[in-house]
């Protein structure tokens, strides 16, 4: 006996011509929990923003407890009792995390036009409670962590009674033990009823909490059913329409023998503790740790982003006296950071810009650093092709209108435009899709092969498996361990960055 | 089907012809041609030479101080201390080289004594006079830019708050040094520079002070799009961090850009002076609002990474064609206010739509 709530009959949606949607037909159970997965551009925010209110439909219907559901605006959604919390959370961190539950209604005093803080107080805590969350809600978002503001958005949604709530990759910037919560609490929603929405490109996620998985590839629905019939591999074939036989390119290069980076006793208060690191030419070399370990730390300090206090960094066993991007990049080091839409990018600026953002020294004459436009140029698109950014138009286009794979590969032909020697990636492949990570995989291979030593940092460890020479673990400031290709395993790995010993 | 069918009706070609207009870089230039065919209409004295030369006068210090206003709106800067600067160095300028001052006014000045004394300004007469004038005025100018920068980029206080300080301060400082009065009686090599070469002819459109603006306007664009420097300055504009991160030296371009804006402001104070033949004390005042006016009118974007020194020319053609139009009409000054403020917000809607068509184009 089947009870359908939500029913996606035949929608479809063009922006400008371009079909995004061709003929979605999809059912959602009550009080389960639907996985929804796709390659970015799939369609899947598209769907998820028709139900919310935020766009309409061309052609199709929604049916909502077998009645037409049509929402011109998200005040129609919020009605309809369908919450959407963002990928990018839409809190006013600057308020209190009452003050952000009630927003767009404030409790009042009968018939005053004045808030009743004491009630909005009560309500909140009880909301809080739902969640789990043991926060006074006279806090300030702002001095929450990811995790907790997650939670907010979720009772949030709960605060106005939500039967439906979608969830758009909630986890990317939730520590592991911020998501388990976040999974014990959606499971304890679906128990009491509701039904819950889930993307994320994070396929055991997926696997650990759906019910039923719906797979989108270019606008279709390709594939849906109970979870039962997937496997993790069966979903990327679906997603991609063809079998991926390997998720990592196969290493054509082995690492030398010289050292082109070395870190020794590096320290600084609360951050790092004594940290020893040597990277090799051609090797790429993995940092792997759980979130709050240093990882990212560490390589902005090596960097010359932020200071340290004691130790020391040799690039080709020179000491460098001090540290700073413009000397690093001049020594040929190039930082791939983890936050591309904050420091990796010039979103308004167009994707010639960005690529040779890093390289203009390089292209200007002595006399008065006028650019050498023609070179630069031909520089530029040779990047383009060489990495296949998908642009229409390079010295027109704005970086924001690229897809994150894409994005993120205009991050990476930036800093190769500067022929590095020393290459330090950060998450490179986080909010990408499975086939352009597979794509910048590739392109960290090929980096590798001509001699560029690479500094991986990641917290997916899959990836570290995949890609690297030596994985180093590091937990709390501290280098833990260093695997070498040969010993790698996963729980070892994973052991070791709890600090639990390796039996 | 029918050729007819297909040809797009006049309402519609109209339509594609406003977008177009609307999104050219041009707008304004077109805008200023339409103005000064209206004002021809209205009022033919537009039209002569007198007021041409007027007109032409008035473009240029403004085109020298804005062009520095455009390179700190591109870093997402702002230079509120422009006016002061040309108040302060108009005021030090003429008392190196004034022929004359009278002691019952500037006796109590803080000058008195070191640079005007009853023989006029300390370098009355002297052949290196004027030449030191101008780089005394310069260099101050070039001071309080890196004073501007410095605390822009060093000590992280706020474009805003830095140089709305340094401009009460130096206003109120260029007052304290001619003691509320204008220093006059400049000598008439000085006054040559803002004056035209010849009373009539082709030669009564011709000065030094073009010359100045104009090759300032040449340095200006080359550098904004051809030299590493330009292209730091709209990377800073658009996202400081990845600028960073990306090797650009930020801090120290922040610092040589609020320089290069203090020696523009300068460098107009250097052609106003000359023009008023005084050192005035209130010089720059009423020209701060018009830089910033003229900048924005002309494209270049308040919240940084955009901005062309074209624009700036168009923009500073169309504010003092505006304002040439309004005396030239004899309006009262508090509507010339009104007027102005309108055509500002006016720019700003403008810029709103483009960005609007500029998106549904994507």
């Amino acid at each position: 006996m089947t009870d359908t709530l939500l029913r996606f009959e035949d929608v479809s949606k063009a922006f400008f011509g371009v079909t995004v949607l061709k003929g979605v037909s999809l059912e959602v159970e009550r009080g389960t929990v639907l996985g929804l997965v796709g390659e970015n551009g799939a369609g899947k925010s598209t769907l998820m923003n028709i139900l919310g209110g935020v766009v309409r439909l061309d052609s199709g219907q929604l049916l909502l407890d077998g009645n037409p559901y049509d929402p011109a605006a998200p005040s129609d959604a919020d009605r309809a009792g369908i919450a959407f919390i963002h990928q990018e959370l839409n809190l006013f961190t600057n308020m209190s995390i009452a003050e952000n539950l009630f927003i767009s209604d404030f409790p009042k005093r009968r018939g005053l036009p004045l808030v009743d803080r004491g009630r909005m107080r009560e309500r909140a805590r009880e909301c809080l409670a739902m969640v789990d969350l043991d926060v006074s809600p006279e806090v300030l978002v702002e001095r929450l962590t990811p995790g907790e503001r997650q939670l907010v958005e979720v009772a949030k949604a709960l605060s106005v009674d939500a039967r439906i709530l979608i969830f758009d990759e909630p986890t990317t910037s939730l520590t592991a033990r911020e998501t388990e919560r976040l999974f014990e609490i959606i499971g304890r929603l679906k128990e009491s009823g509701k039904t819950i929405l889930y993307i994320s490109h994070i396929l055991r996620d997926i696997m650990q909490l759906a019910d039923a998985i719906a797979v989108l590839r270019d606008g279709a629905l390709v594939a849906h059913g109970p979870k039962a019939s997937y496997t993790v591999s069966s979903m990327i074939a679906a997603m991609v329409g063809r079998d991926l036989k390997q998720l990592y390119p196969d290493r054509t290069s082995s690492p030398g023998t010289e050292v082109a980076l070395e870190v020794r006793q590096l320290s600084k208060a609360g951050i790092a503790e004594r940290i020893d690191l040597a990277l090799h030419k051609g090797e790429v070399l993995g940092v792997f740790g759980l979130m709050g370990s240093g990882r990212s730390e560490l390589a902005r300090i090596i960097f010359g982003l932020d200071e340290f206090d004691e130790g020391e960094v040799r690039i080709d066993g020179q000491p460098v006296k001090k540290l700073s991007p413009t000397r690093n990049i001049r020594n040929g080091m190039a930082f791939v950071t983890e936050n591309r839409r904050e420091e990796g990018l010039l979103m308004e600026a167009t994707v010639a810009d960005n690529l040779s953002l890093a390289a203009l020294p390089a292209f200007s004459s002595r006399l008065a650093r006028a650019i050498r436009s023609k070179s630069l140029a031909t520089a530029v698109s040779g990047s383009v092709e060489a990495l296949s950014i998908k642009v229409n138009d390079a010295f027109h286009d704005e970086a924001k209108g690229l897809s994150g794979g894409n994005q993120q590969k205009v991050v990476l032909g930036k800093w190769l435009m500067t022929k590095p020697s020393i290459l330090i990636i950060d998450e490179p492949t986080r909010g990408v899709d499975v086939g352009a990570k597979f794509e910048i995989y590739e392109i960290i291979d090929g980096i590798a092969a001509k001699g560029t030593a690479v500094l991986f940092i990641s917290s997916e460890i899959e990836e570290l498996v995949g890609m690297c020479d030596r994985i180093v673990v590091m937990g709390t400031g501290e280098t833990l361990a260093t695997f070498d290709r040969a010993q790698f395993d996963r729980e070892a790995l994973l052991r070791s960055a709890f600090r639990e010993h390796v039996a | 089907m029918t050729a007819l069918a297909q040809e797009p009706t006049p309402a519609i070609r109209l339509r594609a012809l406003g977008r177009r207009l609307l999104m050219s870089e041009y707008l304004i230039l077109y805008l200023c041609i339409a103005l000064f065919g209206l004002l021809f209409l209205i009022e033919p004295k537009t039209a002569s030479p007198y007021n041409i030369k007027n007109l032409l006068s008035n473009i240029w210090p403004l085109l020298v101080v804005a062009i520095g206003q455009t390179f700190v709106l591109i870093i997402a800067g702002i230079d509120l201390s422009q006016g002061s600067v040309i108040s302060v160095t108009s005021v030090l300028g003429a008392a190196f080289i004034a022929q004359s001052a009278n002691p019952i006014i500037f006796s109590k000045s803080p000058l008195w004594g070191s640079l005007l004394s009853e023989g006029g300004g300390v370098l009355n007469g002297s052949p290196l006079g004027i030449p030191v004038a101008l780089a005394v005025m310069l260099v101050v100018g070039l001071a309080i830019g890196a004073f501007n920068g410095i605390a822009v980029a060093f000590w992280r206080i706020p474009a805003f708050m830095v140089t709305l300080v340094t401009s009460m301060f130096f206003g109120a400082f260029a007052i304290l040094l001619a003691k509320s009065e204008n220093i006059i009686d400049l000598p008439d090599s000085f006054s040559a520079i803002g004056d035209s070469f010849g009373i009539n002819g082709a030669l009564q459109f011709l000065s030094i002070a073009m010359f100045i603006a104009l090759g300032l306007a040449v340095i200006a664009h080359f550098i904004l799009r051809r030299t590493v420097f330009g292209r730091w300055l709209y990377g800073i504009g658009t996202n400081g961090r990845a600028a960073v991160v990306s090797g650009v030296p930020v801090r120290k371009v922040i610092v040589l850009t609020y320089m290069f804006s203090g020696f523009c402001a300068a460098l107009a104070s250097i052609i106003y002076t000359s023009r008023v033949q005084q050192g005035r004390p209130t010089l720059g005042e009423p020209f701060l609002l018009d830089i910033i006016a003229a900048v924005v009118i002309g494209g270049t974007s308040l919240a940084g990474g955009r901005g062309k020194i074209l624009w700036t020319i168009f923009g500073v053609i169309f504010l003092t064609l505006l304002s040439n139009a309004l005396s030239l009409l004899n309006v009262a000054y508090f509507y010339v206010a009104i007027v102005k403020g309108s055509v500002i917000l006016f720019a700003a809607l403008i810029d709103v739509a483009r960005r609007r068509i500029a998106l549904q184009a994507v």
